[in-house]
């Protein structure tokens, strides 16, 4: 096996990285700034999706609804007991992640299309329970002037402002969504991660060596939660304003279609589909309803010709390009 | 008592209509396998063509009705042809974000031809009947015996047809089926249309009740879903007795229980009774 550092393996992701580290400082503009924020905050939430749906096989079309748990809960700990970003964020990805665990413990029990289905009904309930509960909500009115994160203060009197500073909060984002890889990575490759593709595979053959199949879905389908919920609350602080349309079952497809456009069941996939999907659909602005009938377009040419994604589809032409030498 | 003899009737015309969109979904499932969330986009087109042709175009209601089931028999066959045949070996999940993108293509076309607004039928069986206290427009009577119809003539088409039978055969064993001479690509192209078909004469028929807009078939989407679960996903009595379930438990549930949350009783109830039971009420074990 190839393990020098210079493998493709390695130095690919590497140099993305380094490209994402340094953009922000070459360029001034801040419509860039902010697609790059968003690309770590879907990027995010699609990683999370990956994790039980690419990974365990586990269609989740509840994940807009934790994502929304999430955001509301650090919003709502924020505005309405003043509590500070840095408590609120991971009390939204537990919050999220306790719910992940009541919906997970029933849901789970079915299979395929029923889970699917039944997920996706949940999601509905909590868009229309976030909708109806206007004192603690706000409901349609959403929740308006979310704090961003508070400053960090650095040694030497200096601190880290992220109020207005778009740079900071990307790069704020950036480490989190590092993290979330780090985590899925470190799942992945770990025995865990072979009882996941074990269970994706088939259940029954996975109980038979010994493999508890519910116990192992529960795992990643809470775990996806917790990220679900990371993902929200981050989005919470750098928009600053919420309505219920963000846990609706729009939200769910919109990261289920940025995995599968980047290839599920990869790492790097998620990431993949989270960058350049935003990026087409802003890029589409001006064209109104046009704009969705061309997405919509593109989501069934990519999905027929490039049933694996991108990340597929450079695995083909790499393989090529290895086999010709 | 005559609050509840009402609900029992509004739930029986909006069951009928439930069954016959679900109907649809579930013979399209069991022969494709495929979760076709553009099933509800569908029924809106079925919706906008009868309305087109009794405005527009001055046609006879029930002619209307036939038409648009025919040009959406049609489209079925079309989107069969073009979308989901080359994905019949791929994961359901892919034939799922195609069918996303169905939805984002038609719904959006129809936007960008029909406008946002939303159109009314001109007045077409507006009879008034009374008795035992409920009140009951000749509409919602027409729309129930239509419906009641159109199903047993698709029982009949199944059980009596040699396309029916190949249908039938397919749902039950699509390599079996293949074995005997069944041309089962040719199958899933007449599944789709008759599928959507059924769609179109639901949209159709409710349209003059309702109203007629680009989003009407989203909810219904989501409800037929809900349906189809509930009575056992490719099953047909699973999605009749089901349809007309879900349409009485709205109308009597958002009567008596709650009106703010009327509209999420059939989720709720889906995910009640997945809880208690994973494989659906009639469902059976995996």
């Amino acid at each position: 096996m190839n393990t020098s550092p210079l493998r493709p393996g390695f130095l690919i992701p590497a140099a993305i990285l380094l490209l994402a580290v340094v953009a922000p400082l070459l360029s001034e503009n801040r419509y860039l700034h902010h697609l790059m924020i968003m690309a770590c905050v879907w990027g995010i939430a699609a990683t999370a999706l990956n994790l039980v749906m690419g990974y365990a096989g586990q269609v989740n079309l509840a994940h807009g609804a934790f994502f929304g748990i999430g955001a509301y809960t650090s919003g709502l700990l924020m505005l309405k007991l003043g509590i500070g970003f840095w408590i609120a964020l991971p009390l939204a990805c537990l919050t999220a992640a306790l719910f992940g665990l009541l919906i997970g413990m029933p849901s789970l029990r079915t299979k395929g299309a029923y889970f699917a289905i039944g997920t996706l009904c949940f999601n509905v309930i909590v868009t229309v329970i976030i909708d109806r509960w206007e004192n603690l909500t706000e409901g349609q009115r959403g929740l308006l002037g979310i704090p961003p994160p508070s400053a960090i203060p650095l040694p030497f009197g200096l601190t880290v402002r992220f109020d207005n500073n778009m740079v900071a909060t990307y790069y704020l984002f950036l480490i989190m969504l590092l993290l979330t890889l780090f985590v899925t990575r470190r799942i992945v490759v770990s025995l865990m991660g072979k009882d996941f593709r074990a269970v994706k595979g088939n259940e029954e053959l996975a109980a038979s060596i010994g493999i508890n199949p519910f116990r192992t879905k529960l795992i990643a389908f809470v775990t996806s939660t917790f990220f679900a919920g990371l993902a929200g609350g981050l989005y919470a602080s750098y928009i600053g304003f919420l309505s219920p349309d963000i846990s609706d079952f729009h939200v769910t497809f919109e990261v289920l279609i940025q995995v599968m456009f980047g290839g599920i069941g990869t790492l790097a996939g998620p990431i993949i589909g989270a960058t350049i999907l935003p990026v087409i659909s802003e890029t589409l602005h001006a064209l109104a309803a046009y704009r969705m009938v061309a997405y919509g377009v593109m989501l069934i040419v990519v999905i027929i010709f490039l049933p694996t994604g991108i990340m597929g589809g450079l695995k083909i032409v790499w393989t090529k390009c290895i086999t010709r030498k | 008592m005559d609050l509840f003899l009402q609900q029992v009737i509004n739930g029986i015309m909006v069951g009928s209509v439930y069954s016959l969109v679900a109907l649809g979904l579930t013979i399209i499932y069991g022969i494709l396998g495929v979760p076709n969330f553009a099933h509800g986009s569908l029924y809106m087109l079925g919706a906008y063509f009868s309305f087109l042709l009794v405005t527009a175009g001055g046609v006879n209601y029930w002619l209307a009705i036939l038409i648009s089931m025919a040009a959406l028999t049609v489209i079925g066959m079309v989107i069969e042809r073009i979308v989901f045949r080359p994905l019949v070996n791929a994961p359901h999940l892919n034939s799922f974000i195609a069918a996303i993108g169905l939805i984002y293509v038609i719904d959006n076309v129809a936007l960008i031809v029909w406008g946002p607004d939303f159109k009314r039928f001109p007045p077409l069986y507006d009879q008034l009947y009374h008795f035992l206290g409920v009140t009951i427009t000749l509409h919602r009577i027409i729309i129930v015996i239509t419906a009641v119809v159109l199903i047993v003539l698709l029982e009949l088409f199944i059980k009596k047809t040699t396309i029916g039978s190949a249908i039938e055969a397919t749902a039950q064993d699509r390599v079996g089926a293949r074995l005997s001479g069944i041309n089962v690509t040719r199958v899933d192209m007449w599944t789709l249309g008759l599928g959507t078909s059924l769609a179109a004469a639901a949209g159709a028929l409710i349209g003059p009740i309702l109203l007629v807009y680009p989003a009407m078939g989203g909810a219904v989407t989501l409800k037929a879903f809900v349906i189809i679960i509930l009575g056992g996903m490719g099953s047909i009595p699973g999605a009749i007795l089901g349809g007309f379930l879900l349409g009485l438990i709205e109308s009597i549930g958002g009567a008596y229980l709650t009106t703010n949350y009327h509209e999420v009783l059939a989720f709720g109830l889906l995910v009640t009774v997945l809880a208690i039971k994973p494989t659906g009420l009639f469902g059976k074990a995996h």
